[in-house]
């Protein structure tokens, strides 16, 4: 499958993301600057992390309005795949094309550390290689990711289904001090209604390779580029 | 000119606003009862008038200043 990673000024999680799908998974990627106006043809499009803008006005803010991002609207609304990753996470919802927005962190304080997610939807491309209640570990690293959204708004999130990670513990159990930024509901990652758009905080590109001492991300990037109907997707191509 | 304000909403947790509220506690200031930490402009624009004015800078806010989910905003006209 061909992916585009958007490039932003500021953006330092894209050539991670560019290793895990090109050598670990074999993808045909290619970088979108975000200046550009095309997505080349590409069918999964990564906004990465980073500090888009040094993070100026709100994270994600200014990159929410990059020339780039009128494309990925367009693909994102005809079903096209779009993977946002804390800084793209925060941009997805300056965009509108994920609902929510974010505060900072509970603490004040940018995380740093590995946490726990519980994974809540199986049925999405995405998570076709994980099963609901599996419990992933991956690092975050943000100062800006405490989900919030009206009460309205997020009864209504749930009742779609559209909650697909949440921060636990590392048995899977929604705990207070696993919920270190202090996001509504544990709330790590959603998708929209059509579960083609997922933006999610931890960095899977991060754990990806044995070699680093943990594959559980590796799973995530490889649903990202699995044929809609296969579930085990990239991953058994990669020694799985 | 137009200066506007950008609020945490009030039901919207605001952990800075919270972290200056502490901290002036823990100087003495006893009587506050709460801090909101919030963000202003200033933005100079040329309009036709001033209902063109104030829909644009209405526009901003809405699109690029605040973040209507999190955030409040006020606009006052100030001469410059």
């Amino acid at each position: 499958m061909k992916c585009g990673i958007v490039v932003f000024p500021g953006s330092n999680c894209d050539h991670d993301v560019y290793h895990v799908l090109n050598h670990v998974l074999g993808q045909e990627t290619t970088f979108l600057w975000h200046q550009e106006t095309s997505l080349e043809g590409c069918e999964l499009v990564v906004l990465p992390g980073g500090f888009s803008y040094g993070d100026y006005l709100r994270a994600g803010s200014m990159a929410a309005h990059s020339p780039i991002m009128a494309a990925v609207r367009r693909h994102a609304e005809v079903g096209g795949r779009v993977l946002g990753i804390c800084n793209g996470f925060q941009m997805l919802l300056e965009t509108g094309l994920l609902p929510g927005a974010m505060r900072r962190n509970r603490d004040l304080r940018f995380l740093s550390v590995d946490v726990h997610l519980r994974v809540e939807r199986d049925d999405l491309v995405y998570c076709s290689n994980y099963r609901c209640g599996d419990v992933l570990r991956m690092p975050i690293a943000h100062a800006e990711g405490n989900y919030v959204d009206t009460e309205e708004a997020l009864d209504e999130l749930e009742r779609r289904g559209q909650v697909v990670f949440r921060y636990a513990d590392a048995s899977g159990q929604l705990e207070p001090g696993a919920n270190l930024n202090g996001s509504e509901r544990a709330i790590a990652g959603i998708c929209n209604a059509g579960g083609n758009v997922l933006g999610l905080m931890p960095h899977p590109e991060r754990c990806a390779e044995e070699m680093l001492g943990n594959r559980d991300g590796l799973g995530l990037l490889a649903g990202a580029v699995a044929a809609a109907d296969g579930r085990v997707g990239a991953l058994a191509a990669a020694g799985g | 000119m137009a200066r506007v304000l950008v609020y945490p909403r009030a039901e919207v947790l605001d952990p800075q606003g919270r972290a200056i509220e502490d901290a002036l506690g823990r100087i003495g200031f006893d009587g506050v009862r709460r801090i909101r930490a919030g963000k202003s402009f200033e933005v100079a624009l040329e309009a036709e008038d001033e209902r063109q004015a104030t829909e644009a800078v209405d526009r901003m806010c809405r699109q690029l200043l605040a973040n209507p989910i999190v955030e409040d905003y006020t606009v006052e006209w100030v001469s410059e």
